[in-house]
């Protein structure tokens, strides 16, 4: 990596005295990652010309294999039999230490049944980490999707719709962790004592409240914490609804109108029924996404103060703290919780597949 | 992660974003919206506005001024200076002198993203291919099995996947390749599944008149099916591109100090309110450059990858 040596501020760098170590290992870098492209790529053409050179029968079968068999060995290696291990391994406790006799550090791996599930469930902080991923699951798709919704009525048709979409859209270009930083570090800042930089106690000052302390008032800061994901998530919502409401014949509206339904009566009565199932498309899709983000906890809290959700739990117990046994457990919890949403999906998926 | 959408073809032509055609129903409705809900949208679209305001402002703050002044003093007082754009990118960022500039997971940022889009779109349009056009034993068992893994958290397959990368098994943990790899894993059902959706929806005339023909899968696909594709593979390759471009968690896991992406190192620091807190706001900004700049010049293929049935996370 680059040159670590120590500059007073005045003498800052710019891109030009980055220095030639800098400039070799990033060229390296790129480099590899253009061979990869290329390599990948000529791979993939030679694999699938050489088997056109198959002579008979044998082709078509031999080039059915060719397209679908990097995708069924990379999902069975990468993801289904990972999933299988991950739930074995949470019926199981991980123990290293020495042999009594030869002092060896030895790795053993015994079957303990429910052991870690009735640890998650009854140690206080780990359940109220469950307890409060099923916070997040509950509040984020109702806040994103009502949020998205009311705004996608109420810009439907109106001048500048495209740039008022836009606005709201963009959070969903940010990264969590840039979302983070500007809630948790700019929004949410709290000073005990002089000015207030952070937006919204700038904001209380203003109208004359105290000074909030957003990030530790267990339990509202898991509030706030949400805040963060449903800023990002409503842009979503609003634009699926939005192309959705966009297909309400407006022959209806018209009918509705001139028998005297005002827009309230014309939205409960004609736009929610005539969308209904987009709208339950994107309260589960954000549902699954809501289970799954530990970029933003991870980012404001670490976990602090009651705010630590199963994701975030999950990933310092297996990488940080080497419980990993305890963390597949957290993990098949997780899919627990998603397991309706699946059974769902598939079902419509069959619905969609008999329409056609 | 993934749900089903109503039947939708993925180049449907009515781009949502626009408005345009005003009938004369349209009309009539409009004159009946209410100021309130003008006034709501108008709201919304500002509080959803302010916090990256907010951000770019909080970026100029000269280091000595953070701890005690807002953005909006320094900017009556004239103090705001782009100065710490230039210390996070070129200097150093992190929590000592130094650390190394931002610079550096810039590139790290893009030698991850570029191939962690191309491979699982290749792969992926291949595999879409098959499960649409060519009848085989299993291909719905796959296909929905494959539409079902969408929806499994990424935490059930980290620890066996990283013991199947590290150094006892293969050894590329750490490297840009284990995270390549990990990153196509993980998109992979999205990718098949997005793909699909588009390319069975290629009228069957054109595929059977080369077949008669006596094409080859191998040459339908390049002749047929790439070019056709084109549209939904952009759509897809964005949506990936942003993915990959702000993930945290699968670079945390497969990466290594040589491999971590702008994402890591803000997040490290965004959490630590030292003397450096400083640097995270004009760091977090760089970090959205590129993500902004490719989502407001391809919002319109990205809207389409969202709307052909799908989103993940």
């Amino acid at each position: 990596m680059g040159s670590t040596e120590v500059l007073p501020e005045s003498a800052l760098r710019s891109a030009t005295d980055l220095g030639p170590d800098f400039w070799a290992s990033q060229g390296q870098n790129l480099l590899f990652g253009a061979i990869a492209i290329v390599a990948f790529i000529a791979i993939i053409a030679i694999v699938m010309f050489g088997a056109d050179l198959i002579k008979g029968r044998a082709r078509d079968k031999v080039q059915l294999v060719v397209l679908v068999a990097p995708v069924l060995v990379l999902l069975g290696v990468g993801l289904v039999y990972p999933a299988i291990d991950t739930t074995w391994l949470s019926f199981n406790e991980i123990t290293n230490e020495p042999d009594p006799d030869t002092g060896i550090f030895t790795t053993t791996m015994q079957f303990v049944g429910l052991d870690n599930y009735r640890f998650a469930f009854s140690d206080p902080s780990t359940l109220r980490t469950i307890l409060n991923t099923f916070v997040w699951m509950i509040l984020v798709p109702l806040l994103s999707t009502g949020f998205g919704l009311a705004y996608a009525v109420f810009i439907d048709r109106a001048k500048g719709e495209k740039a008022l979409k836009s606005l709201v859209f963009m959070p969903m270009a940010i990264s969590l962790v840039g979302a983070s930083v500007i809630w948790g570090n700019i929004m949410y800042d709290y000073n005990q004592v002089g000015e207030q930089t952070g937006m919204l106690n700038a904001l209380r000052e203003l109208v004359g409240l105290d000074p909030y302390n957003f990030l530790r008032d267990d339990p509202w800061n898991t509030f706030w914490l949400i805040v963060i994901l449903v800023w990002i998530q409503t842009g979503f919502a609003m634009v699926i609804l939005s192309a959705a409401i966009k297909g309400v014949p407006a022959e209806m509206n018209e009918a509705a109108s001139l028998d005297g339904a005002n827009a309230w009566q014309r939205f409960w009565r004609i736009t929610v029924p005539s969308i209904r199932s987009t709208i339950v498309v994107v309260l589960t899709t954000i549902t699954i996404m809501a289970l799954k983000v530990y970029d933003i906890v991870r980012t404001v809290t670490q976990g602090r103060d009651n705010t630590d959700v199963v994701a975030n739990r999950m990933y310092v117990l297996s990488f940080v703290e080497g419980r990993e046994a305890l963390g597949a457990a957290l993990a098949v919890i997780l899919f627990v919780f998603v397991i309706p949403v699946v059974i769902y999906n598939v079902r419509s998926l069959n619905k969609v597949k008999e329409a056609r | 992660m993934s749900v089903t959408m109503p039947p939708q073809h993925p180049v449907d032509d009515t781009t949502p974003t626009e408005g345009k055609n005003l009938t004369a129903a349209s009309r009539a409705k409009k004159s009946l919206t209410s100021p309130w809900a003008t006034a709501a949208a108008i709201i919304i679209a500002v509080a959803w506005t302010i916090p990256t305001v907010a951000l770019f402002m909080t970026s100029l703050i000269p280091g000595d001024r953070y701890r005690t002044d807002a953005w909006w003093t320094v900017l009556m007082d004239g103090g705001l200076t782009f100065e710490n754009f230039n210390q996070v990118l070129f200097d150093s960022f992190g929590d000592n002198s130094t650390a190394p500039p931002l610079i550096e997971y810039v590139f790290n940022s893009i030698v991850v993203t570029v191939p962690a889009v191309v491979f699982p779109v290749v792969l992926g349009l291949m595999a879409a291919y098959a499960f649409a056009w060519i009848p085989f034993r299993g291909s719905n068992f796959l296909f929905v099995l494959i539409f079902a893994l969408q929806v499994v958290p990424l935490q059930l397959a980290l620890i066996p996947l990283l013991r199947l990368l590290g150094p006892e098994n293969l050894g590329l943990a750490g490297e840009f390749s284990g995270v390549w790899i990990a990153h196509t894993i993980f998109a992979l059902p999205l990718s098949v599944f997005l793909l699909h959706n588009f390319v069975s929806n290629i009228p069957r005339e054109v595929l059977e008149a080369a077949r008669v023909d006596g094409a080859s899968h191998t040459q339908m696909f390049f002749r047929i099916i790439i070019p056709l594709s084109l549209p939904a593979v952009a759509s897809l390759a964005i949506f990936q591109f942003l993915w990959v471009w702000n993930d945290l968690l699968v670079s945390a896991v497969f990466g290594s100090a040589n491999t971590y992406p702008l994402t890591y190192p803000i997040s490290n620091l965004a959490g630590d309110y030292g003397q450096y807190a400083y640097l995270v706001p004009p760091a977090a900004f760089i970090s959205m450059i590129i993500p902004l700049i490719v989502f407001f010049s391809l919002q319109r293929y990205f809207v389409r990858g969202l709307l052909a049935g799908s989103t993940k996370g």
